[in-house]
């Protein structure tokens, strides 16, 4: 008999009720549970980052939380991040402008690992910007267009 | 990478979670996550039981004695980073976090979590060693006190009880013009420190009135250099002193594996004694 | 016409559903009645299966099935086959999808459980009980040919798969003559895949309906599919094979692959959809990778630095099983001469079976390796003769009035590798200026009076891109006025859907975001070849132009006869048609579709076929060489060991760039890619053949921390080979990248006369190096 708890999480917003194997990861959740699945699992312990949401407003590793412990808190995925009515999030502009994706794997990370970051670091460095995706293995894109493209976000972000 | 089937416990006290590890004994506990849960999606540990920590009172949080920092084993290594009185009265710990992992992993990992972990290349451990910091662990029986000296008992073993729980660590604080330096060599931002160096200073009349060095990533403990904080009291701090304190590091045993021979160890703890205590050296106050 | 979009940096039609997590992965893919499937693969690198005992798990709750060879039966118990046959391989070894009675690299499949879940399936997973009989296992290559070394298969005559050569020109002349012999020995180690997809497939049999559908995260659909339906012995149209959103391909993913049969069967015998996801731990032991590879060459020059000749040997290390022929070490021989007129070449591989994962193309293939050889070799030159590198590689460069240049090597297929344009020394200089080359002695010497070590290093490549035969697109217009496009190019990330929506928006003047696109699904376009060599560009660029043009011309010749106008007179302009001059005379793209696809009983206009609509698999007649030269700044700590690159430059030229952002794309990815393979990719095995980095932790891939920015500046030498005159981009930014590190490396270090042997250069080994270095200097 699998372990199994009811849990409520609020998601992008949305209030979710289920019932889940305690086992369960909170990305396999946010996947295959609610079917939200702009959340990637890239290597499931925990380094390239691919799986990144916000729990209460912190940047996690999705691989690395039990869905159970996401009881009662609030969520953020990449899906959350544009506005009710489709305007993208000023860092989706950004990578757009920049070609800061190539295969879109890691790009559900990144975006949510910035957001929080320049939520805290309003006005980083290109130093400052390139340790904070230190966390999201890119593959594809050398990581330029993605630090163009945090950069570019975060004085479009601060001018508003 | 999937665990294998567990059953999931969320305690809300302490004495709960020391119950259910007495209950239990084949039981992981589960604080940050950011090191158990690989293990687990990778089943190098295979528990019947989780024990979660995240929801137990009273174990977070940082407390300013006055003379020492109290912090909750379950304190996230993020908000060590930011609390005021760690940033005051004891500097290196912020400084040191920054090569802890990256900003999401800190954002759940905790100063208990890794000091449990004892990985030989983790930061925290080398820092609660350059402190002779003090744990506190919670057991059927009542509380104790051990040493950080004391707590490493062998490779990722730390001296605790199959139903202790750490709650508290205590940091003795050094004089308010402590110098402090901390230099670790990693392959990239973030990874585990091949060598990390934590070098703690005071100095009076331009002399080193006490130090504490604290090599770590060499051997299954942090390793305090005595020998070089012995010699370096009642030296000026300057660089011959340093550079002989970097010779007595070379000497040291230090562990052998597939990506990192125990001469190259010695070679970066020379290099990285020498660096930390320039570093510790330039912030004392008293050093002119 | 106006030129609208070639040439433009068209921001990606495919970001938006990216950007916004409406990606569509294999893993994304559910259907109903799908069950998971998880392999039990072989924990020993060499082994006999004595017996294997699936009791125990079949019993486990929300199992439904598990399977072994035996399992497949009569019918699906043949070994996979050859894909890529070749006289040179002497002992042909290929995979079953399940093994039978021998494992021969640790991760090769013995076993799938299907279950309700992943989980539960890996639950599953340790309930098999297999009693297996260890085989000594071999896994160095250098002495893996001896006389008495242990077989990699136990019913191998030896561990020779093969060997190759290649040779031209009168090597015995070239060494005869010249002033100056040097040799070099060195081994390249490149690394894996990693891309941030893992594998996966998800297969759904319907017999009485569709067939077979393969959902794969694949770069090279039409051949998984030809390879299915070959082994099954059934029709390639009952067979359609998908390759949705793929997260990063780099080569790996251009195969066929065992677990993709064992789906397909799977699903076949129960009657139900399955997926299979590849999970990381999976990835480092069954994808396939590169590895070892170890040179020992000879140069002959003259004192002035020309190159006469090179001869060596390689021994290539190969894995267990040949999954892409000879493909890898081929094209680490053919671009030998690299970007030099070299007269003479010999230099032959000895192809290694090993107990490990097969080897395979990773980006860049075996060209970084030749490229990487025949650079070290400059560089030995230019240090051994006093001669500044930049200047050795001017005295050797082919130069543009010999293009074509013939270069004497053999390309696979057996056409002559000929070099069809490009201006190796103009981008030489361009990459020197970029990177501040001339003032580099100032500031070492600054550095240096600091205590700082800084270096820089040189390297020059050319890079074969577009092999054919084709990548063919269809367009056709729409009743709607949305154009319809399909091609079987496969993309992983390289932004094919806007290249191509941007080709055909530019002949027939609609824009780019009226294009409705398909691709890499086997029941859309009949056939394709697959996205590899950085071939799609010059492949279907050339194609959906064509395509694109033939249906604007059909389209001016029905509006010529409908408007009563001159086709001179029209132009196309949002969709329409009009009249210059006449702007009230027009019509749309649309309703001329609607003419030629008319309603029962109406007629097409007479001289017309039917459908707004053209088909093209116009491509490169030849190989379209790319090329470039990057420099390299680095700054080492000789405390530490630390290689920290500073500056990284890169002057290519991929011909005429339809996108410059994507191509710019492309080459930083690649360099990345590249400065990884330099300083931190390592696929360690221990000498039992077992794997020992098997986590990110432990296998470094670059991150963003470490890398530089990196400057690029480009040429556009027109490829003569085509119609568009593209050449490829996707892998000219990784192929001399270790060269130019390398360099840069030594450089820093000329004081402790460092000389790497092998790359990738990790901290301990430089310190060894420094440490000998000092200690030689001071006595």
């Amino acid at each position: 008999m699998a372990d199994t708890r009811d849990i409520e999480v609020t998601v992008n917003g949305k209030s979710h009720t289920a019932n889940v194997e305690t086992r369960t990861s909170l990305g396999d959740f946010l996947r295959h549970g609610l079917g939200l699945t702009g959340t990637h699992m890239g290597c499931e312990h925990g380094v390239c980052g691919a799986c990144t949401v916000m729990v209460d407003g912190e940047a996690v590793r999705s691989c690395l939380m039990l869905a159970v412990q996401a009881n009662g808190q609030e969520v953020t995925t990449v899906e959350g991040l544009a506005d009710e009515d489709g305007t993208l999030h000023p860092l989706q502009e950004a990578f757009w402008k920049h070609h800061g994706l190539q295969c879109g794997f890691c790009t559900p990370g990144m975006l949510t690992s910035l957001a929080a970051f320049l939520r805290d670091n309003p006005d980083p460095s290109e130093r400052e910007v390139r340790e904070a995706i230190s966390g999201n293995i890119c593959r594809c894109t050398g990581y330029q267009g993605i630090v163009d493209a945090a950069l570019d976000a975060a004085k479009t972000m601060q001018g508003s | 990478m999937k665990p294998v089937p567990f059953t999931y416990h969320d305690p809300a006290t302490p004495e709960e979670a020391v119950a259910l590890l007495a209950e239990h004994e084949d039981a992981k506990v589960l604080a940050g996550g950011q090191s158990l849960m690989p293990m687990l999606n990778m089943r190098f540990v295979v528990p019947d039981h989780v024990i979660d920590l995240n929801g137990v009172a009273g174990i977070s949080g940082v407390t300013d004695t006055g003379s020492a920092l109290e912090i909750g084993a379950m304190t996230r290594q993020r908000d060590l980073m930011r609390d005021a009185a760690v940033v005051a009265k004891t500097p290196i710990i912020p400084e040191a976090l920054e090569n802890v992992g990256h900003f999401q992993t800190r954002n759940r990992g905790t100063i208990g979590g890794s000091l449990c972990h004892l990985d030989p290349s983790a930061e925290l451990p080398c820092l609660m060693a350059a402190y002779d910091g003090v744990l506190t662990a919670h057991g059927p029986d009542g509380a104790r006190d051990i040493p950080f000296a004391e707590w490493p008992l062998a490779y990722m073993i730390p001296t605790l009880g199959p139903d202790e729980l750490l709650t508290k660590i205590t940091v003795p604080y050094w004089g308010a013009d402590h110098g402090y330096g901390f230099v670790e060599f990693a392959r990239r931002h973030g990874d585990f420190a091949m060598i990390a160096v934590a070098a703690l200073l005071e100095v009076e009349g331009g002399t080193i009135s006490r130090a504490a060095i604290s090599i770590g990533g060499a051997d299954v403990r942090p390793l305090r250099l005595t020998e070089a904080e012995t010699a370096l009291v009642g030296a000026a701090p300057n660089a011959e002193a340093f550079k002989a304190s970097a010779e007595i590091a070379r000497g040291i045993d230090a562990m052998s594996d597939a990506y990192v021979s125990s001469a190259y160890r010695q070679r970066l703890a020379a290099t990285l004694v020498e660096r930390a205590l320039v570093q510790a050296a330039e912030r004392a106050s008293g050093s002119a | 016409m106006v030129v609208r979009y070639l040439g433009a940096e068209v921001q990606r039609m495919e970001d938006p559903r990216l950007l916004t997590g409406h990606g569509r992965y294999v893993d994304d893919i559910t259907m109903a009645g799908m069950l998971e499937a998880a392999f039990l693969r072989a924990p020993l690198a060499h082994a006999k299966i004595r017996s294997i005992d699936t009791s125990r798990a079949e019993a486990l709750e929300g199992v439904h099935r598990v399977f072994t060879h035996a399992d497949f039966g009569e019918k699906y118990s043949h070994r996979m086959n050859q894909l890529y046959p070749a006289p040179v391989i002497e002992q042909n070894k290929t995979q079953y999808p399940l093994a039978k009675d021998e494992v021969c690299f640790v991760g090769e499949t013995v076993a799938v459980v299907v279950a309700d879940s992943r989980a539960i399936a890996e639950d599953a997973l340790a309930l098999i009980d297999v009693d297996y009989e260890a085989l000594p296992a071999v896994v160095d290559i250098r002495t893996a040919l001896e006389d008495g070394a242990p077989l990699a298969h136990a019913d191998a005559t030896s561990n020779l798969m093969g060997k190759m050569r290649s040779k031209f020109g009168d090597i015995e002349d070239a060494f005869g003559k010249a002033d100056h012999v040097f040799s070099a020995g060195f081994m390249q180690h490149r690394g894996g895949c990693h891309s941030m997809e893992t594998r996966g497939v998800i297969a759904k049999d319907d017999p009485w309906g569709d067939g077979l559908t393969l959902w794969t995260s694949a770069q090279s659909p039409y051949l998984i599919r030809r390879a299915l339906a070959t082994w099954l012995g059934e029709s390639e149209e009952r067979i359609r094979v998908v390759a949705p959103d793929v997260g990063g391909g780099f080569g790996p993913k251009a195969g066929f692959y065992p677990e993709e049969i064992a789906i397909c069967l799977v699903a076949r015998l129960m009657e139900t959809p399955v997926k299979w996801i590849e999970d990381r731990r999976e990835h480092f032991v069954s994808t396939t990778t590169q590895r070892d590879q170890y040179w020992d060459l000879e140069v002959a020059c003259t004192s002035e630095g020309k190159i006469l000749g090179l001869r060596g040997n390689i021994t290539h290390e190969n894995g267990a099983y040949i999954p892409y022929g000879i493909l890898l070490p081929n094209s680490s021989l053919t671009p030998l001469p690299g970007a030099y007129s070299i007269a003479a070449i010999d230099v032959g591989v000895d192809i290694v079976f090993t107990n490990t994962i097969a080897n395979s193309p990773v980006r860049g293939a075996g060209r970084p390796c030749g490229i990487y050889a025949v650079e070290r070799m400059i560089q030995l030159v230019s240090r051994k003769l006093g001669i500044d590198p930049a200047e050795v590689r001017r005295r050797n460069y082919v130069r543009p009035d010999q293009m074509p240049y013939e270069t004497g090597a053999t390309l696979r297929g057996g056409a002559k590798c000929v070099y069809d344009s490009g201006d190796y020394e103009a981008l030489l200089e361009k990459a020197l200026e970029l990177s501040d080359y001339n003032s580099f002695k100032e500031r070492q010497a600054t550095a240096r009076a600091e205590g700082r070590y800084l270096g820089i290093g040189v390297s020059s490549c050319i890079e074969d891109t577009g092999m054919g035969p084709y990548e063919g697109t269809t367009v056709r217009v729409e009743s709607s006025g949305k154009v319809a496009v399909r091609t079987g190019a496969a993309s992983q990330g390289q932004g094919h859907h806007t290249m191509i929506a941007m080709l055909v928006a530019e002949n027939l003047g609609v824009s780019p975001e009226d294009i409705m696109f398909e691709s890499a699904d086997t029941s859309k376009f009949p056939h394709g070849v697959g996205t590899i060599g950085s071939r799609v560009a010059a492949n279907v660029g050339p194609s959906a132009f064509d395509a694109a043009k033939k249906v604007r011309e059909k389209a001016l010749k029905l509006a010529a006869e409908v408007l009563e106008a001159s086709e001179a007179d029209l132009d196309i302009e949002d969709g329409v048609v009009r009249v210059n001059g006449a702007p009230d005379l027009s019509i749309t793209l649309g309703e001329l579709a609607i003419q030629l696809s008319p309603a029962s009983a109406l007629r097409v206009p007479a001289g017309f076929d039917p459908l707004l609509e053209a088909t093209s698999y116009d491509g490169s007649s030849g190989s379209p060489i790319a090329c470039g030269s990057n420099v390299a700044e680095v700054e080492v700590d000789p405390g530490t060991g630390e290689v920290k690159v500073l500056r990284y430059s890169v002057a290519h030229d991929c011909g005429v760039m339809i996108n410059p952002m994507i191509v710019h794309g492309q080459i930083v990815g690649g360099v990345v890619h590249g400065i990884g393979n330099a300083l931190f990719e390592r696929m360690i095995y221990d000498d039992q053949g077992q794997p020992l980095t098997m986590n990110y932790g432990e296998y470094l891939l670059p991150l963003a921390s470490e890398m530089p920015r990196v400057d690029v500046t480009h040429m556009e030498t027109p490829s003569p080979l085509n119609s568009l005159g593209v050449k490829g981009a996707g892998e000219g930014g990784t192929i001399p990248a270790a060269a130019a590190i390398v360099a840069a490396i030594e450089n820093a270090l000329e004081e402790f006369s460092v000389e790497i042997d092998y790359y990738p250069v990790d901290p301990q080994y430089l310190t060894e190096l420094i440490d000998k270095g000092a200690a030689q200097a001071a006595e």
